[in-house]
């Protein structure tokens, strides 16, 4: 299998914040219409495609919006004042770019500082380059999200980038659908919202499919850099298989076949034990009754930022888990 | 007014009763069906044009309050709060407790007594109790049991040009609103609901929503307001006299930007005053009603109030009339079907 940079860099840089995920979800849309049985958008605005078979019902999510900024106020010089949208620290935003829907580009900075540590999203603002409220209300309405502006990069072994959180989650599921020819699960690949402000899209499409087994794939963090919090997951050992987070644990007997089928198919795994953070499976296994949940996660340093660095080969084995684990008669 | 009639109700949270019974009097033969589902809450149906669309109009009726927790030897009581009470707002407070509204004020330390360091921060709960006027254990329990519900003791009063001060403006302004529309409308279905302990997190929203199963619901509250003039413009959640509220995020929704748009087009094609609430904090039942089941689209519209969870919650007669014209036009738009 070849990494393909190009479908995950358009991925990545496609405007879509939690609660407003238009425009990413038609480009998914277009990306995997041929290849799904049936696609709908639910009312929170998750994407839904299935791929008929006859086997259990799985449901695999992976969360399309991103973390964001979201103006608030609009000053009489122009300058936008905002709040977060999802885990935005206020070191991390400083200095970046950001970029609006209709592709207005700003500058975060902030109201000076003695003592840069206390710095506050509430002192900070985004300039888009005007003079007055009157011109800035041209471009941006009070409510409107900006995101993050920044390059893709890469080299041989790793992507480095913003919103690998989680469209790489997306373009794993999308090189799934693509991959698979003859479904022997009947397969529900969703792609929510909402993920980033509390797993909202996939409490809600969790509920309208009704599923046997649940799936989500997401980036998770990574111990492997310097003086980090001893966590047992690094970058280009595997994909990583959770056993937990602070949202789920995952379902035992749906994790030990995540772990034979990697095993069976030499596919290099580690598996997950994180003390913070949740995912998707956290709303999909406490759905309706309740639904054996487990996750593929990427393993990803500086999640969060706009440098999210994960490993090609972490990306390609998540994906050959998945296609492998979807082929399987799962019994639990 | 009705507004008067059900601040000075008591309802705190799990103890909407009171609330309850006003409200059901005032809509008798107004709607069309009344449930009281096992959890309190009211779930109204009013009968009207049918739309692809079901609407559902919420207000919760619950306020925060305190509790009894225990009974001392001089028959002092002591309690914990009832939702999010600000400790600094509750010495030397009248308050109410029981079916029997047995008065009582929250007592502490006097200041003489006071060390200097006690000065310096604000008395903890478990440093306050409140006086019925007994002096013994006995002697109150007599009036009093552990568990009983404590509402502050606080009259509805109009002061200045247009201000109203009252307990319980958060929600009952949003209950007012509500039982109003239910009354003045004519030919539109929608379902009305009043929820319960919202304050303890959203308690009652959630199985009122997975019973009715919406498709658009609208939040009626009252939200907090601090608007003076020494802080930022844009640290400004709200305003007072500037019209209602419409909210773009709070901790628990994202509010669907569509449905916001077409609400401020139809409050600007009315000529009628409104602004965003700005602050991102917070939360209220459209937390719970939009993740129901497979998804609601929800907006919340509010009143702001000054001094919001204390015995002297202030807000505006004109930012009331002004959300009760917006909902009005809004039933106008759902009932064309361009909602």
């Amino acid at each position: 299998m070849i990494f393909n940079s190009n479908n995950l860099k358009e991925l990545v840089s496609i405007y879509g914040p939690s609660g407003n995920e238009k425009k990413i979800r038609e480009y998914i849309e277009e990306q995997i219409k041929d290849h799904v049985d049936e696609l709908e958008t639910d009312r929170l605005g998750n994407l839904i495609a299935r791929k008929k078979g006859n086997g259990k019902k799985i449901m695999i999510a992976a969360h399309m919006d991103q973390i964001g900024l979201m103006v608030t106020d609009i000053d009489d010089k122009g300058f936008l004042r905002f709040t977060n949208i999802g885990g935005i620290s206020p070191h991390t935003v400083l200095s970046q770019q950001v970029i609006f829907e209709n592709d207005t580009v700003g500058v975060v900075s902030a109201e000076p500082i003695e003592d840069i540590s206390k710095l506050k999203l509430s002192d900070m603002f985004i300039d888009i380059g005007v003079s007055s409220q009157e011109e800035a209300k041209q471009f941006v309405d009070i409510g409107d999200i900006c995101v993050y502006r920044s390059n893709y990069g890469e080299n041989n072994n790793v992507v480095f980038t913003k919103y690998l959180d989680d469209r790489v989650g997306c373009y794993i599921a999308i090189e799934a659908i693509r991959r698979i020819k003859n479904p022997k699960n009947d397969l529900y690949f969703v792609f929510t919202v909402q993920e980033e402000v509390g797993l909202r899209g996939a409490k809600t499409s969790t509920y309208k499919i009704d599923p046997d087994i649940g799936i989500a794939i997401d980036v998770t963090a990574s111990g492997d850099t310097p003086k980090a919090k001893p966590f047992s997951v690094s970058l280009n050992k595997g994909t990583a298989i959770k056993v937990k987070d602070n949202s789920i644990l995952t379902h035992p007997k749906l994790r030990q076949v995540m772990i034979d089928t990697a095993k069976e198919n030499n596919i290099p795994y580690q598996l997950e034990v994180l003390e913070f953070g949740g995912t998707d499976s956290g709303a999909i296994h406490l759905t309706r009754e309740g639904i054996p949940s487990g996750v593929i996660s990427i393993p990803t340093r500086y999640i969060h930022s706009t440098i999210e660095m994960s490993s090609k080969n972490d990306i390609i084995n998540s994906i050959k888990l998945l296609l492998k684990l979807l082929e399987k008669d799962i019994n639990l | 007014m009705l507004l008067k009639k059900l601040t000075e109700a008591s309802g705190i949270s799990g103890n909407e009763k009171e609330v309850r019974d006003i409200i059901l009097d005032e809509i008798k033969g107004y709607v069309d069906n009344i449930k009281i589902d096992k959890l309190g809450n009211v779930i109204v149906y009013k009968e009207g044009k049918n739309h692809s669309k079901k609407l559902m109009i919420t207000a919760h009726m619950d306020e925060v309050g305190l509790i009894v927790t225990n009974i001392d030897a001089l028959g002092l009581i002591k309690f914990v709060p009832v939702g999010g009470i600000d400790k600094r707002i509750l010495v030397s407070k009248p308050v109410l407790i029981g079916k029997n509204k047995i008065p009582g004020v929250i007592g502490s330390k006097p200041i003489h007594l006071q060390k200097k360091e006690e000065w310096e921060d604000a008395l903890g709960i478990d440093q306050l109790y409140i006086d019925i006027g007994v002096d013994t254990e006995e002697e109150a329990k007599k009036l009093i049991n552990i568990g009983d519900y404590i509402s502050f003791d606080s009259d509805f009063v109009e002061f200045g040009e247009n201000l109203i001060k009252a307990k319980a403006l958060d929600n009952r302004v949003g209950c007012s609103l509500l039982i109003e529309i239910l009354k003045e409308t004519k030919d539109i279905g929608f379902y009305g609901v009043f929820t319960v302990m919202e304050e303890i997190g959203l308690v009652g929203a959630g199985p009122a929503a997975y019973s009715v199963d919406p498709d658009i619901c609208i939040v009626l509250e009252g939200t907090l307001c601090y608007d003076v003039p020494q802080i930022d413009k844009h640290l400004i959640p709200t305003y007072l006299n500037k019209g209602p509220a419409i909210s773009l995020m709070d901790r628990t929704t994202l509010f669907d930007t569509n449905l916001r748009k077409k609400i401020i087009k139809i409050a600007e094609n009315n000529k009628i005053p409104y602004q965003y609430r700005k602050t991102a904090m917070g939360g209220n039942d459209s937390g719970k009603i939009h993740t129901s089941k497979d998804g609601v689209i929800t907006t919340t519209i509010s009143v702001p109030c000054r001094n919001i969870h204390s015995p002297t919650s202030v807000m505006s007669k004109y930012d009331y009339e002004n959300a009760y014209k917006l909902l009005k036009a809004i039933l106008f738009e759902y009932e064309k079907g361009a909602l």
